[in-house]
């Protein structure tokens, strides 16, 4: 049975047609049917109605609509009207054309996240181009050589915030490796009625403006009267000795942010339906500007098949933690005609989105409590240090551990080489044994009981694209200054860095160490990061890594594109506050 | 099926940028210990208690249908403290004691060379037992203590241009620890990867990517004061403009009391990022008086020590041979989120008698004050608190002398205000 394509919340077949122009292929009626907030009646933007443009040939219009997520009406960065912006449908091999139009008063772009192309067609202002200026038309041309699920945004100072991105379905030239009857594309993103510029102007003058989980008081008399005094005073002792707050999981938190499934709330209840028996693929991507989120659907095991766009030998899990930019490919198998709640928790716990996968419309499943948060720990700030010492478990520990203990403590220790620039104003940490493992699913999820899935479980069908070793390698460090929110790679902000120079045609190995205590998504344009184990061992091929607090992480480049490219943290904020680089191919 | 809490995902008791005031909250402030009470009720080490409070307030959410109503709800200290109640100690699993009184000292010392191969058997042999022992100074960036201990005598003749030549960078270089602060190793790697290849012409790079230029208002005190002996108001402000290592600052004390204007304190100063989390000042203060107003020349450090003490410390040298060093430290209790207790404390020292002025050499006045605010939103929050105030030594005398109180305590009431 071919696949049916529903990148949307409608059970209307998508066939994958070329016609040369098309309009939107229609979704939506169903969530049309059921009864949105009468708040919404208004808005241009339906929530949970994406349209999906397929073809070659597109003419996509960049404009300001109104959109209501919150209750307060605000204007969105859109592309055609809709937040997110349409699913756009290609095909491997075919040359698609793209003629974007500006209607801002600004100027704008569209940066095809993952899409291997030439620089000029890259869509970053000051490096592929000047950018989209108002009232202009770009047109973009490539040819696809790939196929999975990616995404595509606007790079162009807090656009993505406000609204400007939407997936990419790549269909492969010979059919999906692993077919499905459903194929739906499940968006996350976080939205915010204020000004992004007002957004980081607070970050700017109070690092934790958005954090209502500090230690208070009150938790430290309960500790005290549950651990002693003595012990309650030396679990902060560290912490607030070096000006660190073990709270500080997310920079931008629900106290601003609402969350959406593909540009609806958890109470629009995106859907996606299915038949019993039936295989669902999800295509999940991480569209925020800021948060990771935490997905799962309880009742179903997940069979993670591909990752930022590319096969992995299937892994079934429960939960996975997805960074900003990320995408995961999972397929589902409903046996029961119930309906299950697709659930994504932000990683701060502040807040979470959920959708809902029914045999029919207007059904929706328990909502599961978001957890608590936690505090990050020693690891997260110490790296091998706190590990190595066997001061991260307590005895009791170990049991639930889902990853051996071997495998997380016998990774090899490695000493940080940390550059001359790490020791200015705007540095508050570094760590000097960080730790490699990358069997660890993060704060949050460790020892939760669910399988969650790591970096170690993702394994790229087919091995590398490149069988080379490296022949050189570039070790940069991830630093920043959560007081003065300042971040930039090894102590120098993009404005005062040299770019980082590859030379065509090398494959080199990048190091990337976590001298912060926040996970920061790290994206290479243009070119693959393949992911290495601790051991140097080839594992997944990625567009963005994740790098989580206090640790190394290796991949390998190929330096097979010419050009200026991008290469950034893919945390908004923290790429505006200088985590940049350019990396010139030559 | 039933459906919990969609409140939009928001859990029940985030605040939200929009819930901002309620009666509840001004019902807090003029009773403070209330407030604290019902915290306390609401906190529980129970994560079994904690999911049923969620559930009553989602229960209560989906019934009102108002959001605005819940976001109410939501702000009021019950429900904000039940959300902190979690047991750290449960979820880490960990033995915190351990951890947190790892010698830094030791690791410094450490040979890193040898830890390539190290076996792990031995790190676990890690003696725990030293670490209690800490060596504070070390992480410590300034010596506070020292400043305060200073000669006073030997102000009298300080030289502004010596005080220019104060080695600073020997002040930050002090060691932090091996995680924050200090200078690289002669042999620190280079973090230049161009090969000699320049950046592109940027051309249409419209996001800035690191460049900004910011200002800030501070009015931390603006507020009522009232005590046996005098009432008045009272300002203490700040305000900077400039980018993240480099601001113009701006700050203002001064109050009027039964009608007249007291002496205002007002510095121009510039600030520079030295260190993580330390900017040296230096600039012009200008005080305006009853009498003839006065001239100063500043230097000094503001910054975050170690404990998150929020501390100023400025030496001042005048004209005719006046110098003087201030010192003002603060702290925040966060009782919840949103309740803060902030007690902070302000000396002032002079290198010689100004009879004129009622004002002597050495120490000379010590206010430690006691305020306790509620943050409606992060940047707009009213308080109460109380200022106990006292004079020394020879400005005591010459308090004493005018027949004026040496020793005082005020009832404040104001508003912390930021943009």
């Amino acid at each position: 049975m071919a696949s049916r394509f529903h990148f949307s919340n409608s059970d209307f077949p998508i066939a994958a047609s070329r016609r040369r122009f098309l309009q939107a292929a229609l979704a939506g009626g169903v969530v049309a049917g059921l009864g949105l907030a009468p708040r919404f009646a208004w808005s241009s933007t339906s929530p949970g109605k994406q349209q999906t443009l397929s073809g070659t040939q597109f003419d996509l219009d960049i404009g300001e609509t109104p959109v209501n997520f919150s209750g307060a009406g605000r204007m969105a960065t859109t592309v055609n009207g809709t937040v997110p912006a349409p699913i756009l449908h290609w095909r491997e091999g075919d040359t698609v054309t793209l003629r974007v139009k500006n209607h801002l008063s600004v100027p704008t772009s569209i940066h095809w996240h993952g899409i291997l192309l030439p620089t000029g067609m890259d869509g970053v202002p000051g490096f592929s181009f000047d950018g989209i200026a108002p009232g202009e038309t770009f047109e973009y041309q490539f040819e696809l050589k790939q196929s999975g699920t990616y995404w595509y945004h606007s790079h162009s100072r807090f656009q993505e915030q406000t609204g400007l991105y939407g997936a990419i379905v790549v269909s492969p030239r010979g059919g999906e490796r692993f077919p499905t009857q459903r194929d739906y594309v499940v968006l996350l993103s976080d939205w915010t009625d204020e000004d992004p510029e007002v957004l980081f102007a607070n970050l700017k003058k109070m690092g934790d403006y958005y954090n209502f989980n500090e230690p208070t008081a009150v938790d430290f008399s309960n500790d005290a009267l549950k651990m002693g005094f003595k012990q309650a005073l030396a679990k902060r002792k560290m912490w607030n000795k070096m000006r660190m707050s073990p709270a500080d999981l997310a920079d931008v938190t629900a106290h601003t942010y609402t969350y959406l499934i593909n540009g609806a709330t958890a109470g629009d209840n995106w859907t996606g339906l299915f038949e019993r028996g039936e295989k669902v693929r999800l295509r999940f991507i991480n569209g925020s500007a800021m948060s990771i989120f935490d997905v799962r659907i309880p009742g179903l095991k997940m069979t993670v098949v591909a990752a930022d766009g590319q096969d992995v030998e299937p892994i079934s899990v429960d939960e996975f933690r997805i960074a900003v930019a990320e995408t995961y490919d999972v397929i589902v198998e409903p046996s029961d005609e119930v309906a299950y709640t697709v659930f994504a928790q932000t990683i701060d716990r502040t807040g979470y989105v959920r959708g809902t996968l029914a045999p029919s419309a207007g059904m929706s499943a328990e909502v599961p409590a978001v957890d608590p948060p936690q505090w990050l720990t020693m690891k997260d700030m110490m790296g091998a240090m706190a590990m190595g010492a066997g001061m991260e478990h307590g005895p009791g520990d170990m049991k639930g551990m889902q990853h051996g203990a071997a495998t997380d403590s016998m990774a090899p220790m490695v000493i940080a080489n940390h550059a001359r620039t790490e020791y200015g104003p705007g540095i508050d940490m570094r760590v000097d044994m960080p730790r490699t493992n990358i069997d660890d699913p993060g704060i949050g999820l460790r020892n939760n009981g669910r399988k969650v899935l790591t970096y170690a479980d993702l394994h790229t069908i087919g091995g590398p694209i490149d069988p080379r070793g490296p022949g050189r390698e570039i070790e940069l460090h991830l630093t920043g200054n959560m007081e003065r929110y300042m971040w930039s790679f090894d102590g120098e902000k993009f404005n005062n860095a040299k770019p980082v120079h590859f030379r065509y045609g090398e494959r080199l190995r990048v190091i990337l160490v976590n001298d912060t205590m926040m996970p920061h998504p790290v994206h290479l344009h243009g070119l693959w990061s393949e992911l290495e184990n601790p051991n140097g061992e080839f594992q997944v091929r990625k567009h963005t890594i994740m790098v989580q607090p206090a640790q190394r992480i290796t991949y390998l480049v190929s330096a097979d594109a010419l050009g200026r490219w991008a290469y950034h943290c893919h945390l908004l904020y923290h790429m505006e506050a200088g985590m940049f680089r350019e990396v010139v191919v030559s | 099926m039933r459906t919990m809490k969609i409140d939009n995902g928001k859990i029940p008791g985030y605040p939200l940028v929009n819930g901002a005031c309620s009666v509840a909250l001004l019902a807090l402030l003029i009773a403070p210990g209330v407030g604290l009470a019902q915290t306390d009720t609401g906190t529980t080490g129970d994560p079994h208690a904690q999911h049923a409070e969620h559930q009553v307030n989602s229960a209560g959410v989906a019934e009102e249908g108002d959001e605005k109503t819940a976001e109410q709800k939501n702000a009021t200290p019950k429900a904000a403290g039940a959300k902190h109640d979690m047991d750290h100690s449960k979820m880490e699993g960990t033995d915190h004691s351990q951890m947190e009184g790892m010698d830094h000292s030791q690791m410094e010392g450490m040979d890193h060379s040898q830890m390539e191969g190290m076996d792990h058997s031995q790190m676990e042999g890690m003696d725990h037992s030293q670490m209690e022992g800490m060596d504070q100074s070390q992480i410590e960036g300034m010596d506070h203590s020292k400043m305060e201990g200073m000669d006073h005598s030997k102000m009298e003749g300080m030289d502004h241009s010596q005080m220019e030549g104060m080695d600073h960078s020997k002040m930050e270089g002090m060691d932090h620890g091996r995680m924050q602060g200090g200078s690289p190793p002669p042999d620190a790697r280079d973090p230049d990867y161009s090969d000699g290849v320049s950046a592109g012409p940027m051309h249409g790079m419209h996001g800035m990517h690191g460049e900004s230029r910011l200002a800030s208002v501070l009015i931390d005190q603006f507020e009522q004061f009232d005590s046996d002996n005098e009432s008045g108001q009272a300002i203490n402000m700040q305000a900077w403009y400039g980018s993240d290592l480099n601001k113009l600052w701006f700050k203002l004390e001064g109050e009027r009391s039964d009608g007249r204007m007291g002496s205002t304190r007002s510095e121009l100063l510039w600030n520079k990022a030295v260190s993580a989390y330390w900017g040296l000042q230096t600039g012009i203060r200008h005080d305006f008086e009853d009498g003839p107003d006065l001239n100063w020349a500043a230097i000094g450090f503001q910054g975050l020590a170690p404990y998150w003490f929020e501390v100023q410390a400025t030496a001042y040298v005048g004209e005719s041979g006046r110098t003087a060093l201030r010192f003002e430290a603060e702290y925040e209790i966060l009782l919840t989120q949103r309740l803060i207790l902030q007690p902070d404390l302000e000396t002032n020292l002079y290198g010689k008698d100004d009879p004129a002025r009622g004002i002597g050499s050495g120490l000379s006045d010590v206010q430690f004050g006691l305020r306790l605010r509620y943050e409606i939103t992060r940047k707009f929050a009213p308080y109460v608190g109380v200022v106990w105030s006292r004079k020394y030594g020879q400005t005591a005398d010459y308090a004493q002398a005018a027949d004026e109180n040496v020793e005082d305590t005020q009832l404040v009431a104001g508003l912390r205000l930021w943009f």
